[in-house]
């Protein structure tokens, strides 16, 4: 996928910095639906609602139906996934050296506890007291 | 050889905050002092913190102290070199670690600010990294640097989509 030009992909990522829109886009994903259905589950006015919408719509992250009574909001997938490509590349670099680390950190372990157990057996200090 | 780590707990997430910020989370089987080892000193910092295969890390120096430097350096088979540095700002063993960084050949002006998170929980440490940049453009220009780049990606997958808008935010 190409990348999309940058102002673009910023005003996505800013319309995702939002819990609620996040929450909206989740909703979105399993099939359209209106601003009331939208506004349902959030307890939040619909204005509000209204206005979340607004920021994503500009964002390109959905679009409005045709039909004039509804007007149903859609997920538009697009630059959702360039959005979510680019973190997702991010992710896989740093998740690469993160297993990395989860070896180091295993190694570590091992030899901390061989030496716990080495004290242990030297010093034969007991501080279970009675 | 090639032994495959299944350990899909352990997954690192990573989130955009606002224009300036990535942050990233993670778990780690380990306790906290063994991961901030790790992450200050240089000897196992050269076993983990490397770029892509087929680049080494000749150069990997600390000065663990307040206002002490760091300095990394990455290098490919053909001789390229990538190198980063920056400052320490705060060390409070073993759960916070502040530093500045900026790359050598940083396309963006000014330098990004790092805080390491560490909270044990259970003999576990969870990883909390954000890295504060500068400008919506240095950010940008951060996934664009010769060592992201070098890794192709096509993940466009409408599950990713979903599990990236599942994650509950800890935005702020």
């Amino acid at each position: 996928m190409q990348p999309q030009n940058k102002s673009e992909l910023d005003v996505v990522f800013a319309a995702l910095a939002d819990p609620t829109r996040r929450a909206i886009l989740a909703r979105l994903a399993s099939g359209e639906a209106t601003v009331l259905q939208l506004a349902r589950p959030f307890a939040m006015s619909q204005p509000a609602i209204s206005k979340h919408l607004q920021v994503l719509e500009r964002a390109g992250l959905i679009s409005v139906g045709r039909e004039a009574q509804r007007r149903p909001r859609r997920l538009e997938a697009r630059p959702l996934a360039a959005a979510t490509a680019w973190l997702e590349q991010y992710r896989q670099f740093w998740e690469s050296r993160f297993q990395r680390l989860d070896v180091v950190l295993a190694g570590l372990k091992t030899k901390q506890k061989k030496r716990t157990r080495a004290i242990q057996f030297d010093g034969g200090k007991h501080d279970t007291e009675h | 050889m090639g032994e495959n780590m299944t350990q899909n707990t352990e997954t690192l997430k990573v989130m955009a905050h606002g224009n300036r910020e990535i942050e990233m989370t993670r778990e780690f089987d380990a306790p906290r002092n063994l991961v901030f080892d790790a992450f200050t000193k240089p000897e196992l910092i050269r076993q983990w913190l490397l770029g892509p295969p087929g680049w080494s890390m000749p150069v990997c120096e600390v000065d663990l102290r307040v206002g002490g430097k760091y300095r990394y350096v990455w290098r490919r088979i053909n001789g390229n070199q990538m190198g980063m540095g920056g400052v320490y700002r705060e060390i409070v063993r073993p759960e916070r670690i502040v530093t500045t960084e900026k790359f050598d050949e940083a396309m963006y002006p000014g330098e990004a600010v790092s805080t390491v998170l560490l909270l044990e929980e259970a003999a576990k440490t969870k990883l909390r990294q954000t890295v504060l940049y500068e400008s919506r453009e240095a950010r940008d220009a951060m996934l664009q640097s010769p060592m992201e780049s070098g890794l192709a990606a096509s993940y466009h997958k409408l599950e990713q989509l979903l599990s990236f808008l599942d994650k509950e935010g800890t935005s702020v």
